[in-house]
């Protein structure tokens, strides 16, 4: 724990609601910027979001079309690899099942991939049955770029560096290849509840 | 718009545990653009799961480092060549 700095140990709050913080988390109120790379510039006339890879036709929405499509908000507990958990945070966004209505695939597999090149690999099993979404607001107002604005994925019941910022569409995979962290000592499931940080977890 | 960037002096510490040296003059060459910088003067993100190093000429990702359970996990393949004095 030495790298931990005393900021981080003062915001400790962990007696709270503790059957909602999953073991070595604690809870915070503000909703710290994690960030590996540079806020990519977006501009909205430009920005698609495409579903490609193992499926016939590839799906594509121009951010007019995306808002268009039918939301869901949803209050969800988020719950950050750094050890932080930030409860009830509201969300409006499209369910990942909405996206992949009538899409058939042989793939088990997908890659969430963003602007500025991240990555991250989920299961389908995982993104789809209600537990993910691509979410364009946070609290009621448009997502801030620092928060992944304008859409990023939001799948909550997996550490929070599956809820890729700028997010920019799924690739659909028959087979499962690690992410930006997964390919480098993060866990390649990573659900909280089974501390599943790092290989070998 | 908040800017989390630090520059590789950010790391001087990290990279002493990991390299033995003082590595912040050490020349390193990006795997993508081919330019070279002083290690003190890339760009570092430390506010993500792990360190994540990144060329300041094109932003190609040149080194991330997770340590974590009495570990360290480095890729260094975004780095074409390191060069540093010996010791």
């Amino acid at each position: 724990m030495g790298f931990v700095s005393r900021g981080f140990r003062g915001r400790r709050r962990d007696t709270a609601s503790s059957s909602r913080v999953p073991p070595g988390q604690y809870t915070v109120t503000d909703f710290p910027v994690l960030s590996a790379g540079p806020t990519p510039r977006v501009n909205l006339d430009q920005w698609t979001f495409s579903i490609e890879g193992e499926i016939d036709e590839p799906k594509r929405w121009t951010w007019k079309e995306f808002l268009a499509l039918p939301s869901e908000t949803v209050t969800k507990d988020i719950h950050c690899v750094t050890k932080w958990s930030k409860l009830d945070t509201t969300w409006k966004g499209v369910s990942v099942d909405t996206l992949t209505e009538g899409v058939e695939t042989a793939a088990e597999f997908s890659t969430v991939f963003s602007d500025g090149g991240y990555t991250t690999n989920l299961t389908l099993d995982d993104i789809t049955g209600h537990k993910a979404w691509v979410a364009y607001e946070f609290d009621g107002q448009p997502l801030q770029p620092e928060h992944g604005g304008p859409a990023r994925f939001l799948v909550p019941h997996l550490y929070f560096w599956k809820s890729a910022k700028w997010v920019r569409g799924i690739r659909l995979q028959k087979e499962e290849h690690p992410g930006f962290w997964e390919s480098n000592g993060y866990h390649v499931r990573g659900d909280p509840w089974q501390e599943q940080r790092y290989w070998g977890d | 718009m908040v800017d989390m960037t630090l520059d590789g002096n950010a790391i001087a510490g990290l990279l002493r545990e990991i390299f033995a040296m003082e590595m912040t003059n050490a020349l390193g060459t990006c795997g993508s653009c081919g330019a070279v910088n002083e290690v003190g003067r890339v760009e570092v993100y430390v506010h993500a799961p792990g360190t994540v190093v990144r060329c300041p000429s094109c932003e190609h990702v040149l080194m991330r480092i997770v340590r974590g359970r009495g570990k360290y996990w480095i890729d260094l393949s975004g780095v074409r060549c390191l060069e540093f004095a010996e010791a």
